[in-house]
């Protein structure tokens, strides 16, 4: 049956361009195909793998210190003889440095952004734009030593009242991570921005909105899931950021603290810090920064699932 | 016919070409207008006015600059970097183009609807809404929407959902809400940029009788490619045409303005009379 019909096609109009096709073509396609699943298979691989190797070691933490211990423990001193493994120390932390660096990149960020999409002439955004590309590039060590070395002692010069009790501030740190997401947060809410169609831009001016009206209640809502994409790109970078913390936060105190201008040490910054050469494979310091980085990676697995979410809650979608 | 006494549309204008109703002065008086775009001149030297409550249709080959005219009596080439209106450009007498005039208050009272029916991505009533909301106008909001609702005839399909998405529209819908937005401010002028190009032709319909009520309470100026368009809702007609000058460019002019009757039926001017009995264009 199939082979009639295809006996009928080929002996159509036209003989010379049968339409079965000859055979190359056709594996050529394939094997393209085959190629280009096999790349995105990859990524997927190798994010598997990256689970995988943290679940080993985490499993075998666990196996020698209870979870409840672990989470709600307020004592982080893994290497020390009288070993303590409450982890709450470096997520508070962490969150410091979360907090402070949105609460520093996302006002700016954001204003940046709305001033690039809406105010800007195109002669300011072409030069602008690229160089807040550029800015994104800036080696993380660099910015850790600015922040060590200049804002954190004129920091103290400028507000000697508040209690800098170390040369390390994880505070300062924080800053340091928000003016270093400025760029990406900014870069990527304005090319949100910038997409959300002109006719809804002209239609609001045309009612008499002014700019700032039209920026806020037109464009800002329209482009507001590439705004929360921003956001949330921002968050995992200022989570994950290790080198600033590392030089700018010091080693931190192994009790909670929440002093803002003194150290402390954020999950990552202990990884960091730990993992290096001296430390023997099978010890349970050793088995300590995989549960960590096992916590560092569900955390941010919610965060995305939460802002996923978001996106879908606020979204406007247009056409 | 229910009017307020206050004006009364003046249909019965001498057959002169393009002078005001004598009762009123014209909404818009254009004298040697023209508009560029960097360095490139795309409407020259246009004289016209445009009468107060009535249908004023500009007409012509694509490229005449009529749109671009269009733009210009709202200030919304302002938002265009390197646009440059020259001449003069009087709206009820006073200077559109003043240094002393903010273009976002010129648009409160010149509303537009666009081509293609842009409504915001928010609720059928947060877009009648917003309007009335960015002037600062007081008072019941749902009698301010209704109204506009009412005004563009589309009360009567929407009221029952007035939470929904605009985008749940259908096109000929969408535009209505774009011109039920427009009137929610109370302007003076609804300008009109070919506001049933993407329109099916039963949508097209029922925005041509809106217009025809509108122009009771505004003034309409409409752009519009199609002239039988021209010919059912405005009482005057421009037409407009693209001259191409010794060195190349191609520039808009006014070619003829007046009556839309004597315009279609009258033309003076040999290329109106070409293009409209379809000989050009």
């Amino acid at each position: 049956m199939a082979d009639s019909s295809m006996a009928a096609s080929t002996a159509g109009a036209n003989p010379r361009r049968p339409l079965a096709g000859a055979g190359t073509s056709h594996w050529g396609e394939k094997l393209i195909k085959v190629f280009l699943a096999l790349c995105a298979a990859f990524s997927v691989l190798v994010t598997t793998g990256i689970v995988l190797s943290l679940v080993f070691p985490t499993i075998s933490f666990f196996g020698q210190i209870p979870l409840a211990e672990f989470l709600l423990g307020t004592t982080w001193a893994p290497a020390f003889a009288q070993a303590s493994f409450g982890v709450l120390p470096i997520v508070v932390g962490t969150l410091i440095v979360v907090v402070t660096a949105l609460a520093v990149s996302v006002p700016i960020g954001l204003a940046s952004a709305i001033y690039l999409s809406e105010y800007a002439s195109s002669r300011v955004r072409k030069v602008v734009k690229p160089a807040l590309e550029v800015l994104e590039g800036i080696p993380t060590v660099a910015i850790g030593l600015f922040a060590f070395f200049f804002m954190r002692p004129l920091a103290e010069q400028l507000f000697p009242f508040f209690p800098w009790d170390t040369p390390f501030s994880i505070g300062i740190a924080g800053v340091a991570v928000g003016l270093l997401i400025v760029p990406l947060v900014a870069s990527v809410s304005e090319d949100a921005m910038r997409s959300v169609p002109a006719g809804l831009r002209e239609g609001a001016y045309a009612l008499g909105a002014s700019k700032m009206r039209v920026s806020m209640r037109v464009i800002f809502p329209a482009a507001i899931s590439g705004i929360i994409a921003a956001v949330v790109l921002g968050t995992s970078r200022a989570i994950g950021e290790t080198m600033v913390v590392l030089i700018a936060a010091g080693a931190g105190n192994p009790n909670l603290t929440f002093n803002w201008f003194g150290s402390a040490q954020t999950m990552t910054a202990y990884i960091g810090g730990t993992a290096t050469g001296d430390i023997s494979q099978g010890t349970v310091v050793y088995d300590t920064i995989f549960a960590v980085g096992a916590l560092l990676f569900s955390m941010t697995l919610v965060m995305n699932i939460i802002a996923t979410r978001l996106v879908r809650r606020f979204r406007e979608v247009y056409e | 016919m229910p009017d307020n006494g206050e004006h009364v549309a003046e249909r019965t204008a001498p057959g002169g070409v393009d002078t005001a109703s004598p009762e009123e002065t014209p909404v818009f008086s254009l004298r040697d207008v023209s508009v560029s775009y960097g360095d490139h001149l795309a409407l020259a030297g246009v004289n016209m006015d445009v009468n107060a409550r009535e249908v004023t249709a500009f007409i012509g080959p694509s490229g005449c600059g009529k749109s671009t005219l269009l733009r210009s009596l709202n200030r919304m080439n302002d938002l265009i970097t390197g646009a440059r209106v020259r001449g003069e450009l009087l709206y009820k007498g006073a200077d559109l183009y003043a240094p002393s005039v903010d273009a976002v208050q010129v648009r409160k009272r010149i509303g537009m609807v666009f081509q293609k029916p842009n409504p915001f991505p928010k609720s059928i009533y947060d877009n009648v809404a917003f309007g009335p909301r960015t002037v600062g106008m007081k008072g019941d909001m749902d009698g301010i929407v209704e109204k506009a609702l009412r005004g563009a005839a589309l009360w009567d399909e929407v009221s029952d959902r007035l939470r929904d998405n605009a985008y749940s529209l259908s096109g000929g819908q969408q535009q209505r809400l774009c011109i039920a937005r427009a009137i929610a401010v109370e302007p003076d002028v609804i300008l009109m940029d070919e506001p049933c190009s993407a329109l099916d032709p039963v949508s097209t319909v029922r925005v041509e009788d809106l217009m025809a009520e509108l122009k009771e309470r505004y003034s309409i100026v409409i752009v519009t490619h199609n002239m039988h368009q021209a010919a059912r809702v405005a009482e005057r007609t421009a037409f407009f045409s693209v001259q191409v000058d010794d060195a190349g460019n191609r520039i808009g002019r006014l070619i003829e303005a007046g009556e839309t009757g004597t315009i279609f039926t009258k033309p003076t001017d040999k290329r109106t009379e070409d293009y409209i009995s379809g000989r050009v264009g």
